[in-house]
């Protein structure tokens, strides 16, 4: 009998890794979604309501919360990652020799292309954070949140890749979002119909929100 | 009752384990549509005998659906395009005259090809090997009522139990992981009041042992359950993801296993 | 030869305990200085290597699968019998021992019977203990039915699939032993001759089915669990690998052979569709409960659909001869009624071989779903061979070899002639006399493996000093030569023909004069047929490849030269047993209605038959039969 893995080398144990960190990513997905909506909101007191949340983030428990939250972010993210890596290692490795022909049932598109739909959201928030919290890409003005997103949306070139990216994370949580559940042992007959609804709810309302924001921008329905 | 058809037969052809293999088409004449699938080949190798060429060797022994024998896959689909339907009992109705049918073995590293289309499965007695039963030696049993078992939990034990061992599962992952497998019998044994005792450390010492033969692991493709041809359920995938969460965060390793974390 | 069955004194109920006392042990220290190889991993040998190694005895177990899980034993579908009497129907171990040895048409051995019949309750304990899931009732007790013609609800079944549970049950218990290191398997070798040094078993050669390596392996005790012969007559319900080497070279070797014409024809198979037919798949013997068994009335109605004939018009010949037990008459003797009817031109489907098992009425009675509940996988089965819905159309049935009550002859120890060679389950010519009831042989398999071999190993073993032999044995070396030219003698011939053409030829022959009816004159026509076919496979087989691979046609080919052998000693006990019994009915012995006529005077006895040389006829030796318990009488199912 083999001394057993340790729970992080086992291939369980990474799948749960990837699973808990998914809550905490998805978590933060839906929330941050849920907070950008509020770019539709006219602007009182001269202050756009967005650059008051961004301020709000910024300060809160006078401004160790958001150190906290990106701490959890990152680390979420990073596990995330080593995860998905080792895993993508031990299932390469486990088939040398491919099929001639191969004739899928029950995967998905979305299921099948995990590692790439990851690796696109990946690049996107290294993009992204570069965009708006470093203000490296375009025009940038530290705090002017609303003025930042609408500036930068307005670069079609900008907008596209965030969309690009929007479906990249479509296909990622809805595949996810039920495999999550899957892993984590969340499976019941009466249940799993729900399951799969739950995921589906969750990818469409968080991406065509997100999409809905450059467009709107473009469409010139949001503007300084 | 439809007449006799010819087909063309792409099948995968190795000499042994250390050589390369390579797809040879080969010519299928007058089969009938009553013919199981494996008879078919049956047909085509009397041909290649009489030749005095080597004939396509393939796994089978009971040919009804039971022994789990039997495996090949079929136009990129482990056991072919019948559902829960072994190699063995799919039947050339399911074919019509004319088409060009690809034979591979299932593939994955830790199911190496012996020849053809014969693979090595050892992989999965030594996981049985690792913790796939209930320790009650021979003469230890108290009377078989003494213990009532809800029917339901009776019922979905069996089915888990029904799985056959052929190996599909492995071979119809894209991630050639045998979760299936293992979850089916970490269900079957963990439904019962039997099982209870060891149940922990079954599931513990089972994935260790599949993880050591190089399956690969479970993105919850759900190929698996599409082409088990005993219709085991992913529901085994969770409630042994379940189970392995349980052992090896809540649980305390207990002093017998090695190892824990 | 002299026969001793060491049947222990006594009355019988008492026998077994008796010499459990009586019988030698094994120091538990010095256990682990003997070694023991088991051949054989299907009921019979899975249970007896675990529970060996569970001991402590140095364990090898063998098997031609790539897995000890597909012996098959896994293949079994109805149920396994046990005398617990949860129904409280009058069931006892008395009752299941009178009806074994009655079923067995009073050609078995009333002590081994008597004993299989007390062991059958450890046996589900055992099973239940192991995880087996046996169906339940809704109260969480063990759900029961009626059998194979038994009167009391006794048998045990888990779906349609209890063999496969039971075996998984063992094979569980197996891999624990191997994983401890207690038991060494061998999967994928195939045993081709039996060591045999100073008059005891000592080892077996093997051939590695992949490397086609040829080794000898040695024990100070062998068990063969190789299953039954059945394939001889190649369509058959078996397993396509089941083959009857083992057990051929042990006779070849000095083991006596007993009843080798003992054969059980089972009354509910699907029908062969053409010459394609590789094998014959049956259908569980349970449906009888819920299907009635008929034929047209007249032959010119076998041409229409089974919906166009009226009730009057149809002939439910098993209600109608034996009305006691009508669907549910024993299996010899429904298969024989099928014969019957086919013969009498009433026979539906191709070529007129079969009958219709119509579950019309349960379904009327019962309901789809209770029906689909309980057979729907059979059913499912059923649809998926022949591509029509038993739910709709009656299914179309036919008898097909499915069981061998012969093998090699053992004592109460389960021991052969050979000192230290022992055969359990199918292998040995068993518990069931002339035929066997159905649901018993999962009971036999186990009974022996599991509550039997442990025991009496031990007393042979405990008289003997635990010795290592050496491949350098002259013995050894003999055998292994003998395996080497046997498989460069296949691969050397040549011919034209594939081992397969003689196999199907072999078993045209032996269903026509050794099949469900046999008589003098078509016996001695085998018996001057099959050597001549022996030559031609001799002169004009093809096998090609090489020894040292996988090699399928080789195996093959080793299988159907010891067919072709076996095929004649079965005609010839055929011939020499002048009555019909069981699963033996010559048309000469047969009442004026029809039934098997007995000659206890004469023939109740077990014929042993002893090899004696190449070309050389075997001698019968007999061992008569004492029925103190159950009385003599003719069977009557009426
Ligand atoms: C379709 C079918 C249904 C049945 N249903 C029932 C039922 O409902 N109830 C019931 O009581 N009985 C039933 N039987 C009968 C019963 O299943 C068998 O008699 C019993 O399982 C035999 O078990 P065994 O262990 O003796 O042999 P098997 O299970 O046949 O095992 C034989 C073992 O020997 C090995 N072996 C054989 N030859 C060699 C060799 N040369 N070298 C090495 N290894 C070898 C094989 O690999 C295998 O492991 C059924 C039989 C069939 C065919
Ligand atoms: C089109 C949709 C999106 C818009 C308009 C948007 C907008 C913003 C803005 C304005 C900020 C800066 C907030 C501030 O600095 O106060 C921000 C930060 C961030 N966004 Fe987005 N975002 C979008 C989608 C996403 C997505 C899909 C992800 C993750 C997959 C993401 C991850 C982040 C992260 C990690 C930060 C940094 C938070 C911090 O630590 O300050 N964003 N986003
Ligand atoms: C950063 C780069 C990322 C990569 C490389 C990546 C890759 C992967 C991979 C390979 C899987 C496993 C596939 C599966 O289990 O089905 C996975 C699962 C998942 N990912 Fe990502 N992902 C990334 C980012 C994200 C982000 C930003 C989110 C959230 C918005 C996310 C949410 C999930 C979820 C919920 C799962 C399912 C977990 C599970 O199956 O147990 N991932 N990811
Ligand atoms: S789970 Fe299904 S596919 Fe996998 S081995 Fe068992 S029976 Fe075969
Ligand atoms: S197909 Fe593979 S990925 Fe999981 S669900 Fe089945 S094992
Ligand atoms: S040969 Fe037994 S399952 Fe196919």
């Amino acid at each position: 009998m083999p001394k057993e893995a340790s729970f992080l080398a086992s291939s369980i144990g990474k799948k749960i890794v990837m699973a808990v960190t998914g809550i905490i990513l998805v978590g933060f997905v839906v929330g941050h979604m849920a907070g950008n909506l509020q770019l539709y909101l006219p602007a009182h007191g001269g202050e756009h309501p967005l650059d008051a949340y961004g301020r709000f983030l910024r300060t809160m428990l006078h401004g160790a919360g958001i150190w906290i939250a990106r701490g959890t972010l990152l680390a979420a993210a990073l596990l995330h990652v080593w995860a998905a890596v080792g895993l993508t290692r031990m299932n390469m490795a486990a088939r040398p020799v491919p099929y001639q022909q191969t004739a899928p049932q029950a995967s998905t598109l979305f299921s099948r292309t995990m590692r790439i739909s990851g690796f696109v959201v990946l690049a996107f928030i290294v993009f992204h954070l570069l965009h708006l919290t470093l203000g490296k890409v375009g025009p940038f003005e530290h705090g002017k949140v609303f003025q930042n997103v609408v500036q930068g949306f307005q670069n079609p070139g900008i907008s596209g890749f965030y969309i690009l990216a929007m479906v990249c994370l479509f296909g990622h949580l809805r595949h996810g979002v039920w495999s999550m559940l899957q892993t984590l042992g969340l499976s019941h007959p009466r249940y799993n119909g729900l399951r799969d609804r739950l995921a589906l709810l969750v990818a469409l309302v968080v991406v065509l929100a997100n999409i809905s924001f450059p467009l709107a921008v473009l469409a010139g329905f949001v503007k300084l | 009752m439809s007449h006799d058809m010819n087909l063309t037969l792409q099948v995968w052809r190795q000499k042994d384990a250390k050589s390369e293999g390579a797809f040879q088409t080969l010519q299928a004449q007058g089969i009938s549509p009553d013919m199981s699938f494996l008879e078919m080949l049956d047909v085509v190798n009397e041909g290649i005998i009489k030749e005095g060429k080597d004939p396509i060797a393939f796994d089978h022994d009971c040919r009804e659906g039971i022994c789990g024998t039997c495996s090949m896959v079929i136009n990129g689909r482990p056991h072919g395009p019948k559902e829960r339907t072994t190699a063995c009992q799919l039947h050339m109705r399911s074919f019509k005259d004319g088409d060009a049918i690809a034979i591979e073995p299932w593939r994955a590293k830790a199911f190496p090809v012996q020849k053809d289309l014969v693979v090595d499965r050892g992989a999965f007695d030594r996981i049985i090997a690792a913790g796939g039963f209930i320790t009650a030696p021979t003469g230890t049993a108290q009377d078989a009522n003494c213990l009532p078992i809800p029917k339901e939990n009776a019922d979905l034990a069996m089915d888990a139990a029904a799985c056959i061992g052929c190996g599909a599962c492995v071979a119809a992952c894209p991630n050639a992981s045998a979760m299936l497998f293992v979850s089916a019998k970490v269900s079957h044994l963990g439904l019962l009041p039997q099982g209870q005792p060891e149940r922990m450390i079954r599931v513990r010492d089972m994935v260790a042992q599949m993880d050591a033969e190089e399956f690969g692991t479970c993105t919850n493709h759900g190929e698996c359950e599409a082409s088990c041809p005993k219709g085991v359920s992913l529901e085994n995938i969770a409630r042994m993801n379940r189970d392995y969460l349980k052992a090896k965060v809540v649980e305390r390793p207990p002093v017998a296993s090695s190892g824990g974390f | 030869m002299e026969l001793k069955s060491n049947i222990p004194s006594g009355p019988i109920e008492q026998k077994w305990d008796k010499h459990r006392f009586d019988m030698k042990l094994v120091n538990p220290a010095n256990k682990r200085k003997y070694k023991v190889l088991v051949v054989g991993s299907g009921l019979a040998g899975a249970s007896a290597a675990a529970s060996l190694g569970e001991l402590g005895y140095q364990v090898e177990c063998f098997c031609y699968q790539d897995s000890p899980r597909r012996a098959h034993s896994i293949a079994a579908q109805g149920g396994i019998n046990a005398a617990k009497n949860y129904r409280n129907d009058g069931d006892s171990i008395r009752r299941l021992f009178y009806d074994t040895v009655k079923g067995g048409d009073f050609r078995a051995r009333e002590a081994n019977v008597y004993r299989l019949a007390q062991v059958s309750v450890n046996i589900i304990d055992q099973c239940v203990a192991q995880g087996v899931p046996f169906a339940r009732e809704y109260g969480g007790l063990l759900d029961n039915r009626s059998f194979g013609g038994a009167q009391v609800s006794r048998t045990f079944y888990a779906k349609g699939q209890t063999g496969q549970q039971l075996l998984l049950g063992a094979y569980q218990a197996l891999e624990r032993q191997i994983g401890l290191g207690q038991v060494k398997m061998h999967t994928r070798h195939e045993m081709q001759e039996l060591i045999i040094i100073d008059g005891k078993a000592r080892g077996i050669v093997t051939r590695d089915m992949v490397t086609g390596e040829i080794e000898s392996h040695f024990a100070d005790a062998v068990c063969l669990a190789t299953g039954g012969y059945g394939n001889t007559f190649y369509l058959a319900t078996y397993a396509k690998g089941c083959n009857g080497t083992a057990i051929w070279r042990a006779y070849k070797k000095g083991a006596a052979f007993g009843n080798p014409c003992y054969t059980q024809i089972h009354p509910t198979c699907i029908p062969v569709t053409g010459d394609h037919q590789s094998k014959l798949t049956l259908m569980s013997e349970s449906l009888r409960n819920d299907g009635r068994v008929w034929v047209p009335k007249k032959a010119e109605d076998c041409g229409k659909k089974p919906s166009e004939i009226r009730e009057e018009d149809r002939d439910y010949y098993l209600e109608r001869k034996y009305p006691s037990f009508g669907n549910l008459a024993p299996r010899d003797i429904s298969s024989r009624a099928a014969k019957q009817v086919c013969d009498e031109g009433r026979g539906v489907g191709p070529g007129g071989r079969g009958v219709y098992l119509d579950f019309a009425d349960a379904i009327g009675r019962l309901g789809k779903a209770k029906i689909e509940e309980k057979y729907g996988n059979l059913f499912e089965m059923y649809e998926r061979i022949t591509d029509e819905n038993p739910y709709e159309k009656p299914m179309r049935i036919y008898p097909a070899v499915h069981y061998t009550m012969g093998g090699l002859w053992v004592d109460y120890n389960l021991m052969s002639t050979i000192p230290g060679l022992f055969v359990l389950g199918e292998a040995n010519f068993s518990d069931h006399g002339a035929n066997r009831l159905g649901a018993s042989a999962l009971m036999q398999g186990l009974a022996d493996g599991y509550f039997v071999i442990p025991y009496t190993i031990g007393n042979y073993l405990a008289a003997h000093k635990p010795d290592k032999l050496d491949a350098s044995h002259p013995e050894a070396k003999a055998a292994e030569e003998a395996v080497r030219s046997r498989v460069s003698r296949l691969l050397g011939v040549n011919g034209k023909e594939t081992p397969t053409h003689f196999h199907r030829e072999l078993g045209k022959l032996m269903w026509e004069y050794c099949g469900m009816a046999r008589n003098e004159a078509g016996l001695k026509k085998a018996l001057q047929l099959i050597p001549e076919l022996r030559e031609r496979f001799w002169k004009e087989v093809r096998v090609v490849g090489s020894g040292s691979e996988l090699n399928q046609s080789l195996e093959l080919a080793g299988r159907v030269a010891d067919f072709l052998e076996l095929g004649e000693l079965m005609c010839l006990d055929a011939l020499e047993r002048r009555e019909s019994c069981g699963g033996h009915f010559r048309e000469e012995w047969q009442t004026e209605d029809g039934e098997a006529q007995r000659d206890d005077e004469h023939f109740a006895h077990v014929a042993a038959w002893e090899y004696t040389g190449e070309g050389k006829a075997p001698i019968r030796h007999v061992e008569s039969l004492e029925f103190e318990n159950v009385h003599l009488a003719t069977r009557s199912y009426k």
